[in-house]
């Protein structure tokens, strides 16, 4: 059966030899693909073919991976489900009748199915962490600068990373060592060799180790769990969460409480830094240098206003607006700087917490995958589901998501380890006891 | 808390400046929903100043001429051109 997990089916073939030679790859299709059609889900992209490759493509080829196609997403990565992408749904493999989650859920339901060994997605406030908790896969969202966004289409600068999605921890993390590294053509990244401090790798494709933590070696870990993330979530959801640190309790890590109040307001600062930064990205769209053109009757405004109209879908629409609402004249004091007065809090709250635990831990989705089509009306609803891994995007922090086991329904539910920066080998270690 | 109450009129002004066009039963259910997400986003007034951490550096690199797309890439994806240039509307 078909869960149309891919935009387009196109294959590229990456070098003979390599860390991932003779291995799958799907690339979400919001990441430039030097000569293959990269829609981001959209409309308005609907026949756009990069002539240059995103550094982490290249990467993966050099690397000898191959590519088989690019996956589906939420429309410019705008949702939590999956089903604002123009080109359909993408069907849950691990939960039928249900969403993979988004907005990475085609990269996150071609590694479930089986139709890639690995996946990359992107990550602005959940997008490979939700998909992977729902399609009982691992996520790896890292540290905002140590992978290069150069090439992937733009929603939120400031939030965003690619990331990897896998079947097992040791092989997000094996991925994870391909795609990072320093990039002069993304000045936010930076080598950080002296944080992770791992063995050096013995090519010169790679610049860090992470598979070797992948160790399941959790004795004498600390782990903080903050009570505000678990308030809100279900019940099934908590009682698996639970499960998951049983676990880990019995391997020789140990926990306690903490709390951090400012992940109350995580959610709506969260979404008025990401919708103000989308509503400048997305002004590119005009359709004169690339996308769906507004033809050329009228002025330039109405030409723009008309190509926008018919390029984008709904909630991209919704978001533009609320962003260009949230910093026009009168309202920006209002809601985008109390919005960065509210991160730097999240990430102060982050810092001091993982002063006394090596990792904080959570359930990575508040419920389990929704039915298809169940949030679509209600915007709101589907925004307050990333209440747990927006908090980690706001504070630039890395984190996994991995299986902790299946609500009484069957259905998937992800456990959330969130570390320091450039902590990528502490969650590995500590994710890779579970799966 | 209902002063972020928009109506259909501030919507199309947002609508403008956005620079998108919107059919009038979508301006019907943003006037709606935007209520919502609004009054929702309004708890921010709840938040503290906080004084970022100053961890910010600017990050420069010489100003030296590399390879770049050249002109029939760069027009590739272009809806129409004209004589090696990007062919748009008319300004006004």
């Amino acid at each position: 059966m078909s869960y149309n997990a891919y935009i387009t089916k196109e294959p590229i073939d990456g070098a003979d030899d390599g860390p991932l030679a003779g291995r799958t790859v799907a690339v979400k299709d919001n990441i430039s693909t030097d000569g293959v059609r990269t829609t981001a889900g959209s409309a308005m992209l609907e026949d756009y073919v990069p002539p240059y490759d995103a550094t982490v493509v290249e990467r993966l080829k050099a690397a000898g991976a191959t590519i088989p196609g690019k996956t589906n997403m939420d429309e410019f990565g705008m949702g939590t489900t999956t089903e604002t992408s123009n080109f359909g749904p993408t069907e849950n493999p691990a939960a039928e009748g249900h969403v993979p989650g988004g907005s990475s859920g085609g990269s996150a339901a071609a590694v479930a199915a089986g139709e890639a060994d690995l996946a990359l997605g992107s990550d602005t406030g959940g997008s490979v962490r939700c998909p992977a908790a729902f399609c009982g896969v691992v996520g790896i969202k890292p540290t905002y600068g140590l992978v290069s966004r150069y090439g992937l289409i733009a929603y939120a600068n400031s939030l965003e990373q690619i990331g990897p999605i896998a079947p097992t921890v040791e092989d997000a993390a094996e991925l994870l060592e391909v795609i990072a590294g320093q990039d002069p053509n993304d000045a936010t990244t930076r080598d950080a060799t002296d944080e992770i401090s791992g063995r050096t790798p013995d090519d010169d494709i790679r610049a860090y180790t992470f598979a070797d933590a992948a160790d399941g070696d959790v004795d004498g870990l600390e782990i903080g769990i903050p009570t505000e993330l678990l308030a809100g979530a279900d019940e099934d959801v908590v009682e698996t969460f639970w499960d998951g640190i049983d676990e880990l309790e019995s391997k020789g890590a140990s926990y306690h409480e903490v709390d951090l109040p400012s992940v109350e307001h995580a959610v709506e600062a969260y979404y008025v830094i990401a919708m103000s930064e989308a509503s400048s990205n997305l002004a590119r769209f005009d359709g004169v240098r690339y996308g769906r053109s507004g033809g050329y009757d009228g002025n330039w405004n109405e030409t723009f206003a008309r190509a926008r109209e018919e390029g984008f879908g709904e909630e991209v629409k919704r978001r533009i607006l609320l962003g260009t609402y949230a910093l026009s004249a009168g309202y920006h004091d209002k809601y985008y700087k109390k919005a960065q007065d509210a991160r730097a809090w999240v990430k102060q709250d982050f810092d001091s917490a993982l002063e006394d635990a090596d990792v904080l831990a959570s359930p990575t989705m508040p419920v389990p995958p929704m039915e298809r089509g169940e949030s679509l009306d209600d915007p709101l609803k589907m925004y307050l589901a990333d209440a747990n891994t927006t908090p980690v995007n706001l504070a630039n922090l890395p984190a996994i998501s991995v299986p902790a086991g299946e609500t009484d329904d069957g259905l998937p539910v992800g456990l959330q380890l969130v570390g320091p920066a450039f902590g990528e080998r502490t969650i590995i270690r500590a994710g890779s006891a579970l799966a | 808390m209902s002063e972020s109450a928009v109506d259909p009129d501030e919507v199309e002004h947002i609508a403008d400046l956005a620079r998108v066009n919107l059919d009038p039963e979508e301006r019907e259910r943003f006037t709606e929903q935007f209520a919502d997400i609004l009054s929702y986003f309004e708890t921010l007034d709840e938040v503290p100043e906080v004084e970022p951490d100053a961890e910010l550096t600017n990050v420069m690199r010489p100003d030296e001429v590399t390879e770049s797309l050249d002109r029939e890439q760069a027009l590739e994806n272009a809806p129409d051109s004209e004589d090696g240039f990007f062919k748009g509307p008319n300004v006004s």
